[in-house]
């Protein structure tokens, strides 16, 4: 195998490694794309931390892609286009509240042109979600987290009401019911 | 079919979107949705607000799981690379500014210190050194006082702080000096030992024996007494006493010594070379020997030799005496022939000449 099949290979295990959930995708990817975009960032009047909040937010970016459908394929290398994000990311802090950019200079890579499209979607799924947190937050205990061990742990009932101290499991269900219709009410509310 | 309550409705649908259904009861809860349509709507919405939930759910824990990536071991190289390029960046400017004031220091201490002053010297040394090579022999004097005049310009950039030393050939008024004292001058002033100043004007300058006679034309100068020296014309021989009175000051200044050969600068045979100190305004002084005969005057030292200074002998001062033509000269000249030095003591020969010898002021 030459080592761009095996890069492409790698490249391909993270992302569906990201789409299941397993998150030692995670440490891969900062290995191997944290230190160029760091040094572009610094470079380019930038410090440790904001370099760090950036590639943070470039990771985001590239999981909305990756679990939007199940039909993402990177056109080049995930270090390039974690790159070409970072950097329209870092573009884009620079020039707040300035003229903007000169959209010429960088446009016409077509890796540019997906990091802006995937930048784009990631902005509006993240205001759609803030809906979600706020509500989240709202709700508060245990209600969170029995809604969470039920459905994103996949927990029984019987193991619910154990670790919350119901005294069988058709409290907890009841309890879970009425979480989840505050939930939908706060949500909705708003 | 009996309708369901929402609660119980939302447990069956939870179960069927997790899949925990056998496939009889997926039908049914299926063809449930199809009998109640307002339950397929909550079924629809309820899934959706699940999806969300969920999304909502999984993306903040590959969040958090991101944010606790930070302080891990990949970052740490990664942070060492960065804090590296971070240090220079920070200490760019202060980089910048050091090396900045180290040239500045570097370059104005050599100025300071005559560094730049003495290169400019040593380059026109070496370039008389030269040229000597080619056409020196022909024209020795003139080479004498281009090197020599590097001083001169410098004294009377300085106005009349040093000036030169100029003393008498007649009682009616006649002085020779150095041409490279006088010239390119405005106008020229004597001063004798008693402060009197007169106003004196070129005559005759003979460049390329570096000589030039002047005439005091000043209403206030009276004629002297007799020359009480005498020239001598021939060869003076080696070993002689000499000395000289000068104004390297402006107090005369005594010197004495001896002569070390019959040559000058590059073998100039109307020059001697004498070993008498002499500094910048002895140039046109005097040279007398031990009788009080005038035996030369002189004209420069050269630069990087200990004692070696010049004199110009006094045949080449005659000899420019009667180049002179008669029409220039406002009287004639009438060299002193009687010496009443002679056989007096060197305190007493001083005493006595001090007053035929002038400051050359070059304005």
């Amino acid at each position: 195998m030459s080592k761009e099949n095996s890069d492409i290979s790698i490249d391909e295990n993270i992302i569906q490694a990201i789409r299941i959930g397993n998150h030692q995708a995670i440490e891969h990817i900062y290995k191997l794309c944290y230190p160029p975009i760091a040094r572009m960032i610094i470079d380019n009047q930038g410090s440790t931390q904001e370099a760090e909040d950036i590639f943070q937010e470039t990771v985001m970016v590239f999981y909305d892609r990756v679990t939007k459908s199940e039909d993402f394929h990177l056109t080049s290398k995930l270090q390039t286009f974690l790159y070409a994000i970072a950097r329209r990311l870092w573009l884009k802090q620079l020039t707040r509240g300035k003229t903007r950019y000169h959209k010429d200079s960088v446009d016409d890579h077509l890796d540019l042109l997906i990091a802006e499209e995937a930048i784009e979607e990631h902005k509006a799924l993240e205001s759609k979600l803030a809906h979600m947190e706020s509500a989240m937050l709202a709700l508060g205990e245990p209600c969170k987290s029995i809604l969470h061990d039920f459905y994103i742990k996949n927990k029984s009932m019987s193991a619910i009401a154990e670790k919350f101290g119901y005294t069988n499991p058709d409290n907890a269900k009841n309890q879970k019911y009425k979480c989840l219709q505050r939930l939908k009410k706060i949500f909705f509310q708003k | 079919m009996k309708r369901l309550n929402e609660q119980d409705f939302l447990e069956w649908a939870d179960q069927y979107l997790n899949e925990e259904l056998s496939k009889s009861e997926i039908l049914q809860f299926e063809q449930y949705c199809i009998f109640f349509p307002e339950d397929a709507q909550l079924f629809r919405e309820h899934k959706e607000f699940l999806s969300i939930y969920k999304k909502n759910q999984h993306r903040n824990e590959f969040k958090k799981a991101l944010h606790q990536q930070k302080p891990k071991k990949a970052k740490k190289q990664a942070t060492q690379v960065i804090s590296l390029s971070a240090i220079w960046n920070r200490l760019k400017l202060n980089v910048a500014v050091a090396a900045a004031i180290a040239i500045v220091s570097v370059f104005s201490t050599l100025w300071l210190t005559g560094y730049y002053s003495t290169l400019k010297k040593t380059t026109s040394d070496y370039s008389a050194l030269r040229r000597d090579m080619n056409n020196v022999k022909r024209n020795v004097n003139a080479h004498n006082a281009a090197i020599r005049s590097f001083n001169k310009d410098k004294n009377s950039d300085e106005t009349t702080h040093y000036g030169a030393t100029s003393f008498m050939i007649t009682k009616s008024g006649y002085v020779v000096t150095n041409y490279h004292v006088i010239n390119g001058a405005d106008s020229i002033r004597l001063q004798n030992n008693g402060g009197e100043t007169f106003k004196a004007e070129v005559i005759f300058t003979s460049p390329e024996k570096d000589l030039a006679i002047l005439h005091i034309n000043d209403s206030s100068f009276r004629s002297v007494k007799q020359v009480p020296y005498t020239f001598k014309n021939r060869d003076s021989d080696l070993g002689e006493d000499i000395f000289t009175i000068g104004f390297p000051r402006d107090e005369a200044v005594y010197g004495q010594g001896y002569l070390s050969s019959s040559t000058g600068y590059a073998g100039d045979t109307l020059a001697y070379q004498i070993s008498i100190p002499v500094n910048p305004g002895n140039s046109g002084g005097p040279v007398l020997d031990k009788e009080g005969n005038v035996i030369g005057i002189i004209s420069g030292k050269q630069k990087g030799i200990d004692g070696a200074a010049f004199a110009i002998k006094t045949k080449a001062l005659m000899e420019t005496l009667e180049d002179i033509p008669a029409d220039l000269l406002p009287t004639e000249i009438i060299v002193s022939n009687k010496n009443t030095l002679n056989h007096l003591s060197r305190t007493e020969q001083i005493k006595r000449l001090q007053d035929y010898i002038y400051i050359v002021k070059v304005y």
